[in-house]
């Protein structure tokens, strides 16, 4: 292929992608210009088979098309996809639980890229992970428990601060800080010697081991270093660079993290993604984890399917449920709410509201018994008999 | 044919009492309903003002039989208001925002307007609601202090007072309320979501109480001559009984405490013949003690009027039967039985042109007796629209009396087009139309091509017919609806009719390596294709007989001027491919029509992936594929009958050694486990990242046990060789795979529930056959035998413990993806391409600028790509495109 034709290839109405694949499949290959013309003739005659007609009920092919395979997918909530210590539910649970559009997943996991700096060295992508991963004092150092004097005395490993880089005096100002505000805990004193790397707490109500009990255990797990919804992180090599994936999910706050690749980094739980990055990424996330679900469990769904649904889902500027509280609950139309789910209420309500069923929709059409305005039932035009006589 | 009124909206609103009176034809009074003769009681129930069931008897309404009269409504004058339980939340909504004195809107005019907006801004939609309002405030009108309202299910309201610092609940009877609700201004409705034009609020609370026609509440009449009402009538008698003795104990001055009683009856009666099943309050029951199905319930959940009746609906023109399978007939065709054939008409309308053949129809009669003899008719329907019943006895004046006007109704006959469906009918391949053949027999007859779409077997599947009825169904069902052009899946681009089962293990036998036949032997292969000359012989044989390849016989089937290049199925996946030297002969490879190497399988012929389907399919239309899945599945039958294809238990077994080695790859690996659990126990475990050391554990022995399965696999494969029929149906990919054979033949390995080992079961064990807290491998569910070798006690036990998982895993999918579709469904159904390209909702709000970013339709794009850039080339240049 010469150069004339690639210039004729980018000059082509042709999508980008049928240009690019023209491009890529006759390169460094002989191609005479007559076989070049009649390439160029099949491809624009396959191109106009190919599009779409209208009236095509594209809405109920989307849902079927989705719908269809859930019949063969796995019920097996748990699996290990990608990396073999990160729990990630998959199969037909979770492609519900994107079509829930709920706000937390069962298993969220976060896939933290790293920038160029941290992303191929070992030490420092796990320098990063240490920012993100939640530690719990425990693991700084040793804690015990005073019965004489009641106290809870903790005494930090120096060695371990250092080698996660995080320093003595901000333990001892986060830990009693964090028991208070995230764990609501607040009756305790405490007491912090940072010459010794060391915590005493005193309970407020010295009467009770058991108060002594609980306040040992909230010192034993306040997360002193990390993000606090991010259980664990696992550092794998992946195509020569160092990808932190996680158990547990927040966007806002990893992105925060000095390291971190921001337009790379994703998470699977796409109401947060619409929250932080806005409805765009949300669509974006819908269509990514829809399709990877349904990939991963070998069953091929056309793109164009998923984008509809997302779509649909996204339209108002939030995530919204497919069903009952989502897209189906706030039809315009009565009858199609009624015949959905809750039939009873939403005649109730319609009736005081003085609700009017303007007969748009294809349930609305099937209950009055009329021909519905999709595919064939959509043509408005006519032909008028000419000459038609017996 | 297009109806000649068309509703254009319905609006919906609440009766008022003035309305239900007038709207009534009769006021009831009377809880009987039949006396002794059997005849409706006036003023009862069963009222002749309010319709007729009994034939012969004329409605006083509107003097029309029982066929023609669709009733009319009475009503029942209460004595006292009971409130609707349906709008309880609004009631309660209602006393709480409004004044108890003033019964105005608890709020300022300034107050409303700034939750409501403006009255002419855009987005005034949004209404007051009860968080808006402080509790217990005092009214900005009146200055009346508001008191706080109880509501208890089902329908008591109560306002408390503080007395004496005691709290005190004053019960607020349905007369109260309702003259609380009469009060509140037009105004305060509107911007609470009210619309007081059609909907009043104390029109919630009920004077009177419509009484539906009896066509709505039909009687029956039991074999034994007794009548059996309605549940609704039922009801109603239990209304209307205590309405009375409501009066006659008002009128006769009762003490409050007997009246109060019976209010609270009469408002659980008409609570229940409203809805039955309303929390806080014991439903309704049947003499047998079966819960009545009252207003509610008729309407509600699957099978209620609504999902049941009116989204769905019952048809005429439709027959069920078992189904079979035919590999003779075209895959755009169903067998269907002269039975029924018989039974299932067309209209036609007699014209000029076809009175000839209409009249010979008639003629023909309804019995048709074999499925040679020419179809006849079954009705004919005059200009009047009688419909006539055709006999043996009125035939010939029928046929005399016909003229163009007239109707027939026509038994079918080969070639008439039929929607084919089988349930669950989860896409829209589930529906297809088909030509007609009438066949012998009690069954429908499909090619098993067509199975896949249908997702249907031969192991009692039953499916059902539809006729259709006009012209333009008709034309609709050929052109949109028809087999050839739903080959192409719209969820993949891909195909999904094809070859399956035996015609992919024929072709594949057919077609593996080069063999050459002779031409008894090539006549008989295709003798069944529309083929009319056979190639140039490629060979002869030492007798100096012309001899033909067999990839001469398959080129036979292809289009002259395909050219492609693909893997088949049986590609091993070699680290450098030989090409055309492959050993596996997996590397196929046609020129113009011609196959020059390769096996034919799964990756060229099958339903889902079949590659030379795809290609012919783009580059020559649907017709043509179709044609050639007809002529590639009677190619394949014919190359699996050459030979005879079979499999017995037989073919399972294995040489000595073999059984020696898998015994000893079995040993090794089950030692192998104890040496682990050996280790686990002394503590020198290393844990692996994020597990515990029994995960750990549990995840080494998992692993052992099962490379130990594959190797008995690789041991059994490496004896059966392509001559063993299951090596061959899993190579080819028409059915199972390599695992099942290890099963049968080398060891069925671990059994699993939910992934894990079994743990389940005794106290520290999993049977009673074993020590407890036993970690061995047979103690778990490992499995040494083979399906052929049978399982001992223990290990069958496993064996159900994990079929049982996969049996339940089953059951709850199908009924989760069946709720997720509805839902899809229900939320997509209204979405259509526009003709500018936009995907619109069919009330017009824009979804997508562009369907799918480009406008391609995915059921006739090629795996997605709008253009097969790839077979385009191929076809061109005729040489490997990667």
């Amino acid at each position: 292929m010469n150069s004339d034709m690639e210039q004729r290839i980018d000059t082509l109405d042709l999508p980008y992608r049928t240009r690019e694949d023209l491009k890529t499949s006759l390169a460094e290959r002989d191609v005479t210009d007559e076989e070049f013309d009649r390439i160029l003739e099949m491809v624009f005659s396959e191109y106009r088979k190919s599009r779409i007609e209208p009236c095509e009920a594209v809405g109920v092919v989307a849902a079927q098309s989705i719908g269809e395979p859930g019949t063969q997918m796995t019920m097996r909530t748990f699996h290990y996809a990608g990396v073999a210590e990160i729990n990630v539910t998959l199969g037909l649970p979770r492609l519900i639980e994107i079509m829930d559009a709920r706000r937390e997943p069962s298993t969220p996991t976060m896939a933290v890229y790293l920038l160029n700096d941290w992303a191929f060295n070992r030490d420092r992508a796990r320098e990063v992970s240490w920012q993100i991963e939640a530690a719990p004092l425990h693991e700084f150092g040793d804690i015990t428990i005073d019965m004489e004097n009641m106290q809870v005395l903790v005494m930090l490993n120096k060695a371990v601060c250092d080698r996660r880089k995080i320093g003595v005096e901000e333990i001892l100002e986060t830990a009693p800080r964090k028991i208070r505000e995230k764990r609501h805990f607040r009756d305790f004193d405490v007491e912090g010697d940072p010459k010794r790397a060391s915590l005493t707490f005193t309970p407020k109500n010295r009467e009770s081991y058991q108060n002594l009990f609980q306040l040992a255990e909230h010192v034993r797990h306040v997360i002193v270093q990390g993000i606090d919804d991010i259980e664990r992180v696992v550092v794998r090599k992946e195509g020569g660079e160092y990808i932190l994936y996680t158990e547990g999910s927040n966007l806002k706050d990893v992105f925060e993290v000095e390291g971190v690749d921001t337009s790379r980094t994703r998470s699977n739980n796409i109401s947060e993604i619409a929250d932080v990055l806005g409805i765009e990424a949300g669509r974006n996330a819908i269509i990514q984890e829809a399709l990877s679900t349904l990939n991963e469990q070998g069953i091929g769904v056309d793109v164009r399917h998923i984008m509809l649904v997302a779509d649909m889902m996204c339209m108002e500027g939030e995530v919204k449920q497919i069903g009952r509280h989502g897209i189906a609950g706030e039809k315009e139309s009565v009858l199609s709410r009624a015949a959905f789910e809750v039939t009873v209420n939403h005649l109730l309500d319609a009736a005081i509201a003085n609700e009017v069923d303007e007969l748009n929709g294809v349930t609305e059409n099937v209950i009055v018994g009329q021909p519905i305005q999709l595919g064939t039932g959509d043509v408005k035009l006519i032909a008028k008999p000419i000459n038609l006589k017996i | 044919m297009t109806s000649p009124k068309r509703v254009g909206r319905i609006e919906f609103g609440l009766f008022s009492p003035k309305e239900i009176r007038k709207m009534s034809v009769r006021k009831i009074i009377w809880a009987d309903t039949y006396d002794d003769d059997g005849f409706p009681y006036p003023q009862g129930l069963m009222d002749l003002n309010l319709g007729v069931i009994d034939p012969g008897l004329r409605c006083k309404t509107c003097d029309q039989k029982a066929a023609d009269c669709p009733g009319h409504f009475g009503h029942i004058e209460l004595a006292k208001p009971v409130i609707h339980v349906g709008y309880t939340r609004l009631i309660r909504k209602l006393l709480r925002v409004t004044c108890r004195s003033c019964s105005r809107l608890l709020m300022t005019a300034e107050e409303v307007e700034k939750i409501i907006g403006h009255e002419d801004s855009e987005i005034a939609s949004e209404v007051v609601s009860e968080k808006d309002i402080k509790k217990e405030r005092v009214c900005p009108h009146c200055g009346e202090q508001q008191l706080k309202i109880n509501f208890e299910k089902p329908t008591t309201f109560s306002e408390v007072f503080v007395e004496e610092g005691r709290k005190v609940e004053h019960k607020l009877t349905p007369a109260d309320i309702r003259a609380r609700l009469e009060r509140i201004p037009d105004e305060d409705l509107r911007a609470l979501g009210v619309n007081p034009d059609v909907a009043r609020p104390e029109w919630t609370v009920l004077t009177v109480l419509p009484v539906p026609p009896v066509t709505m509440r039909p009687s029956i009449i039991l074999e034994n001559g007794q009548r059996s009402e309605d549940d609704l009538t039922h009801k109603l008698v239990d209304i209307i009984r205590i309405n009375q003795r409501f009066k006659e104990n008002q009128d006769a001055g009762a003490p409050q405490l007997i009246i109060e009683d019976l209010w609270e009856l009469l408002q659980y009666h008409v609570t229940t013949y409203l809805d039955n099943e309303v929390a806080g309050c014991p439903p309704a029951r049947h003499r047998s003690g079966r819960p009545l199905k009252t207003l509610s319930q008729r309407l509600k959940g699957k099978e209620g009027r609504f999902r049941g009746s009116l989204s769905g609906k019952r048809v005429n023109f439709s027959a069920r039967t078992v189904i079979s399978p035919d590999p003779n007939l075209s895959i755009g065709e169903v067998g269907i039985p002269l039975a029924i054939a018989n039974e299932m008409t067309l209209p036609i309308r007699v014209t000029p042109f076809n009175i000839e053949e209409m009249r010979q129809y008639v003629l023909n009669g309804p019995e048709r007796p074999t499925i040679r003899s020419p179809c006849g008719a079954n009705y004919a329907i005059r200009p009047d629209n009688r419909r006539m019943r055709l006999s043996e006895a009125n035939l010939e004046t029928v046929a005399e009396m016909l003229e163009p006007g007239w109707t027939v109704e026509r038994q079918l006959k080969d070639n008439d087009i039929v929607l084919f469906n089988r349930q669950p009918s989860l896409h829209r391949m589930s529906i297809m139309a088909h030509r007609v053949i009438v066949m012998d027999g009690k069954t429908f007859r499909l090619n098993p091509a067509v199975c896949p779409p249908y997702n249907a077997d031969f192991d009692g599947d039953e499916m059902n017919l539809h006729i259709p009825q006009t012209e333009e169904a008709r034309a609709e069902a050929e052109i949109l609806v028809s087999v050839s052009s739903n080959i192409l899946s719209p969820r993949t681009g891909g195909p999904i009719i094809g070859g399956i089962h035996d015609h992919i293990s024929g072709i594949f036998l057919l077609t593996h390596t080069v063999r050459h036949f002779s031409k008894e032997d090539v006549l008989y292969l295709t003798q069944h294709l529309p083929i009319e000359h056979l190639p140039e012989p490629a060979a002869t044989d030492p007798d100096g007989k012309p001899l033909w390849t067999n990839k001469q016989v398959f080129s036979l089937v292809l289009p002259d001027n395909l050219n492609m290049l693909f893997k088949a199925s049986s590609c091993q996946n070699c680290e450098t491919c030989r090409r055309e030297m492959c050993e596996n002969d997996a590397f196929v490879r046609i020129v113009n029509g011609n196959l020059v190497s390769g096996t034919i399988d799964k990756k060229g012929i099958g339903a889902f992936d079949g590659q030379i389907l795809h290609r012919i399919i783009r580059q020559h239309g649907m017709k043509r594929a179709a044609r050639f899945i007809d002529d590639v599945t009677k190619l394949s039958i014919r190359g699996i009958m050459l030979e005879g294809f079979s499999f017995g238990i037989d073919d399972e077994d294995l040489t000595k050694t073999e059984y020696g080695q898998i015994d000893e790859v079995l040993n090794g690996a089950v030692s192998d486990v104890e040496r682990r659990i050996k280790i686990y126990n002394e503590g020198q475990l290393e844990p692996m990242p994020g597990r515990t050391l029994e995960e750990t554990l549990e995840m080494q022995i998992m692993q052992v046990l099962g490379k130990a399965r594959d190797r008995t696999g690789e041991i059994a494969g490496r004896h059966l060789g392509m001559d063993n029929s299951a090596v061959v149906m899993a190579v080819s990919g028409a059915r199972g795979s390599m695992l099942n054979l290890t099963q049968m033949a080398g060891c069925l390995g671990q059994q699993s529930v939910r992934g894990e080992r079994i743990m389940r079961g005794y106290e520290d064990r999993t049977l009673p056959h074993f020590r407890r807290n036993e970690r061995g491998a047979e103690a778990h569910g490992f499995i040494t035998n083979s399906y052929k070798s049978g399982l001992s006690p223990t290990e069958f036990f496993f064996h159900a413990i994990g079929g049982r998982e996969g049996l339940v895993d089953t059951a709850v999918r199908t009924s989760q993806s069946g709720y997720l579709q509805r839902r899809m469904i229900n939320a997509l159904q209204d979405l259509k391409v526009a003709y500018d390209g936009t995907v619109r909702t069919t009330g017009g709000r824009i979804i997508q600028f562009c369907y799918g970013e480009d406008g391609t339709d995915p059921g006739r794009s090629s795996y997605g790509a709008p253009v097969d850039v790839k077979g385009i080339i191929e076809s061109v240049l005729k040489e490997e495109v990667k």
